[in-house]
C-alpha cells in the first residue's frame, strides 16, 4: 500500500431511527440503520460501499452529508489546510463551508432534478447559494461544467425533461462538481442507467477523478461496477461493516462468508462459468430486531454455536484487510477468479 | 419434423403505436422461435421493444398500439383421450382479437406472465391468496375449497414459508422477494406450457435474484415448461438461458445459442454490448468501452440499419440506406447485418 493522507475518518458512526407508536408517540424501539461503523477514506481514492438494500449504505452517505443527525460517533474530516474537524458535531452555520467540499450524486436521475428549473438554474444553484458567482460569470462557469461532463452548453436553457437518463446523470454530476468538492459521494450513481450509458458515466467519473483529484465514496449494490471503479471496498450487512479490503483482495480472497456469498450470487456474463452458486437462504435481517451474536449467522453456511452468542468485531487480518468474523483465519473461501 | 418440438414461432412481428406525435415502431421485425421446454432470453437496452414483444405474444397491447404485421404461431397441445398421443394445434396469436374468448383461454392458463415490478403488479387491496386463486377459478372447473388447497400447495412449492397463513396477507406485508415468489406462484397455477418473465429479478438484490433464478430453473425442470426471460442483464442471460435474442430498436438483430453468442458475437451491437459491461473477476484498470451515443428517440428511427449511427463498423452509403437482410447462418443463428449478407 502506498502511503496516503487520510481525508475522512469515520469512527463508530451510529444512526438509530426511533420507531414511534400510539397516541403519545412513545418510542418503542429503534431501527439501527447504521450501527457502529468505522472506516477511513484516503485522498484521491475510491472507496466502494456495497451491500443489499436496507443494509444502511445510503444512510452512511446521508450522515456524511449531515442530511441526518448521527446518533453518535465521529466523522473527522481533514480540510485543505490540514486542520481536522468533526463533521458530526458541527452546528449548521459552521457546517456551511464544508458543504462545499462534500457533494453528492444521487441515484435516480429522474427524481433528483427539479423539473421546473432549467439546467442552468440547477447547476448554478450551489454557486448562487455560496455567493461564488453571478451574471455572465455564472453562466460561463456553468457552461464550462457542462462541457466537462460531455454536454453541449447550448442546452443549458432547457428543462430536464428534454434529456435522457444518461444526460440527466451528467447534469447531476455537473451540479455536484460546481463547488469544486474534494469528496463526492456517489449514491448508486449508475444503477438506474442502461449498460451502454453506464459505461459512459463510469468513464466520466474516472476521468474527473484524475483531473480534479477527487475522492469518491461509491455506494452501489452492483459488485461488478464496484470492482471496476473502486480501490478499496467495504461490505455492509445490517448496519455493520463485515469486511473492508483492497478491491483485488476482496474479490480474489474474501474472508467473510457474506462477501463470498454475495460474490457468487452475481450472474457472470459468460455461459461457460455457470457457477455452483451459493444461494443464501432467507432474507436480510430486520435492523429493528437483529439476530443475536453475528447478524449474519442465521444465513451463514459456516455458522457455529459461538456465532449465535458472541458478536465478532472488525479486526485486521493483514494486507489491509479487515473482517468481522470469528473464523476469518480458519475458513478458506473462494473469490471470483478461483472458479 | 422430428426432434425437439417447436412451441412458439415469431415471424416478422411488427407492433406499432399510433400516437398524435407520430407512429412509434416499437417492434419492427422480430423473428425467433422457441422449443418446448426451452429457455429463451431477450436482451436489449430499455426502449428497444423487449416488453412490447412479450405483450404482443399475450395480446396485452393496448390501444393505440396494434400488431400490424407478422405471425405468432403457438403450438398448442390439446389433451387427447388418455393413452392416445396428444395432438397439437397451431394458433396464430397475432390474428386473435385482443380480449377475445380464445386469447383469454390461452392467456393465464397456457401462456403465463411474471411482471417486472412485484410492488406494482399485485393489487394492493386484495390478499395474495385471492389474487392467486382467481387464476385457477377462472380457467379450471374447481370449487373454492379446492382452489384454496391448490394455492397453498403452490405457495409452498415456490418457497413461501407458512403458506396457509401467508395466503391471507396483503402484498404490502411481504418483502420484495416474497412478492416475486407470489407472482411466480400465480403464473404457474395452471401449469402453463410457456412462462414469460419480464425482468423478474431486476428490482431485487443479487442474493434474492440468485434465489429467484434458482427457483425458476427448478420449477421449469419439474413442470417442463418453456420460459422467455426478458432482461437487460447479460449475466442473468448467460446464467439461465439456452438461446438469446438480442433486440435493438424493435428488431431482433441477432438470435443464437447462448454459448455461441457469448463466445463469438456476430452483430456489432452485440459485440459492443458485451464490451461495455464491467465483468466480475476480469482485470480492471482497462477502460470500459462504451457504445457511443444513445438509443435514438423512437419517433426518429434512423433509416437503413437502426444501429448505424452508433456502429463502429458502419459502411457509409450502405448501412444508412438499405435495411439489412436477415441472414441465416449454417449453424442456425440469425443475424441482421450487411457484414454477413454476402457470405
Amino acid at each position: 500500500m502506498e502511503k496516503c493522507s487520510v481525508l475522512l475518518t469515520v469512527n463508530d458512526l451510529k444512526m438509530h431511527f426511533p420507531i414511534r407508536h400510539g397516541f403519545l408517540q412513545r418510542v418503542t424501539g429503534y431501527v439501527k440503520a447504521v450501527d457502529g461503523v468505522s472506516f477511513s477514506v484516503c485522498c484521491g481514492e475510491t472507496l466502494g460501499l456495497v451491500g443489499e438494500s436496507g443494509c444502511g449504505k445510503t444512510t452512511i452517505g446521508r450522515c456524511l452529508m449531515r442530511a441526518y443527525e448521527p446518533t453518535c460517533g465521529t466523522m473527522i474530516y481533514q480540510n485543505e489546510r490540514g486542520e481536522t474537524v468533526d463533521l458530526a458535531r458541527l452546528p449548521g452555520r459552521q457546517l456551511k463551508p464544508y458543504r462545499r467540499e462534500l457533494r453528492m450524486i444521487f441515484q435516480d436521475p429522474y427524481s433528483s432534478l427539479n423539473p421546473r428549473m432549467t439546467v442552468l438554474d440547477i447547476v448554478a444553484e450551489p454557486l448562487r447559494v455560496h455567493h461564488l458567482a453571478k451574471g455572465k460569470d455564472l453562466e460561463d462557469r456553468v457552461a464550462a461544467l457542462l462541457k466537462r461532463v460531455g454536454l453541449r452548453p447550448e442546452y443549458m436553457r432547457r428543462y430536464p425533461h428534454a434529456f435522457s437518463g444518461g444526460q440527466r446523470q451528467r447534469i447531476g454530476i455537473a451540479r455536484a462538481l460546481a463547488l469544486s468538492p474534494r469528496i463526492v459521494i456517489c449514491d448508486e450513481a449508475v444503477s438506474a442507467l442502461d449498460v451502454s450509458v453506464q459505461a459512459q458515466i463510469l468513464n466520466i467519473l474516472q476521468d474527473l477523478q484524475l483531473e480534479l483529484n477527487l475522492t469518491y465514496l461509491f455506494i452501489s449494490h452492483d459488485l461488478s461496477v464496484v470492482e471496476y471503479i473502486a480501490d478499496r471496498v467495504a461490505v455492509m450487512y445490517v448496519g455493520k461493516l463485515v469486511e473492508v479490503a483492497p478491491t483485488e483482495r476482496l474479490f480474489n480472497a474474501p474472508r467473510h462468508p457474506y462477501t463470498e456469498a454475495l460474490l457468487s450470487a452475481v450472474p457472470k456474463p459468460d455461459p461457460r462459468m455457470r457457477s455452483r452458486r451459493i444461494v443464501l437462504e432467507g432474507e436480510v435481517a430486520d435492523p429493528a430486531n437483529p439476530p443475536s451474536g453475528c447478524y449474519f449467522h442465521p444465513r451463514c453456511r459456516y455458522a457455529q454455536a459461538r456465532c449465535a452468542t458472541e458478536r465478532p468485531e472488525l479486526h485486521d487480518v493483514g494486507q489491509g484487510q479487515q473482517v468481522a468474523c470469528h473464523f476469518a483465519e480458519e475458513l478458506s473461501l473462494s473469490g471470483v477468479r478461483a472458479n | 419434423m422430428e426432434g425437439p418440438e417447436l412451441l412458439l414461432e415469431v415471424k416478422g412481428l411488427k407492433t406499432y403505436f399510433f400516437l398524435d406525435e407520430g407512429t412509434v415502431k416499437a417492434v419492427e421485425g422480430a423473428d425467433f422461435s422457441l422449443l418446448r421446454g426451452g429457455t429463451l432470453g431477450i436482451v436489449g437496452e430499455s426502449g428497444c421493444g423487449k416488453t412490447v414483444t412479450a405483450y404482443s405474444i399475450t395480446q396485452l397491447i393496448e390501444s393505440p398500439g396494434r400488431i400490424v404485421e407478422g405471425q405468432i404461431l403457438f403450438h398448442r397441445r390439446l389433451n387427447g383421450v388418455e393413452g392416445s398421443p396428444a395432438t397439437t394445434e397451431v394458433v396464430d396469436l397475432a390474428k386473435l382479437r385482443p380480449g377475445s374468448r380464445s386469447i383469454c383461454e390461452i392467456r393465464g392458463s397456457e401462456i403465463a406472465m411474471v411482471f417486472q415490478e412485484p410492488m406494482t403488479a399485485l393489487s394492493p387491496v386484495h390478499t395474495i391468496g385471492d389474487q392467486i386463486m382467481e387464476v385457477i377459478l377462472l380457467h379450471r372447473k374447481v370449487s373454492k375449497k379446492e382452489a384454496r388447497e391448490q394455492t397453498v400447495e403452490m405457495l409452498r412449492h415456490v418457497g413461501i414459508p407458512k403458506s396457509e397463513t401467508r395466503l391471507d396477507t396483503y402484498p404490502f406485508q411481504l418483502s420484495g422477494g416474497m412478492r416475486q415468489r407470489a407472482m411466480i406462484a400465480m403464473a404457474l397455477m395452471c401449469r402453463p406450457s410457456l412462462l414469460i418473465a419480464d425482468e423478474p429479478t431486476t428490482a431485487l438484490d443479487v442474493t434474492m435474484q440468485a434465489q429467484i433464478l434458482e427457483l425458476m430453473k427448478q420449477l421449469q425442470r419439474e413442470m417442463g415448461m418453456a420460459v422467455i426471460l426478458i432482461t437487460h442483464n447479460l449475466g442473468v442471460v448467460a446464467e439461465v438461458c439456452e438461446q438469446v435474442a438480442v433486440m435493438y430498436l424493435g428488431e431482433v438483430v441477432e438470435w443464437a445459442d447462448v454459448e455461441a453468442l457469448f463466445a463469438d458475437p456476430l452483430h456489432p451491437y452485440t459485440q459492443a454490448l458485451l464490451r461495455s459491461i464491467p465483468k466480475l473477476g476480469q482485470s480492471k484498470k482497462g477502460r470500459l468501452d462504451p457504445i457511443k451515443g444513445m438509443v435514438p428517440d423512437p419517433y426518429n428511427r434512423p433509416g437503413g440499419c437502426p444501429f448505424h449511427p452508433r456502429c463502429a463498423q458502419m459502411i457509409a452509403g450502405r448501412c444508412d440506406q438499405e435495411r439489412p437482410p436477415l441472414v441465416r447462418r449454417p449453424d442456425g443463428r440469425t443475424v441482421r447485418c450487411v457484414l454477413y449478407a454476402d457470405s
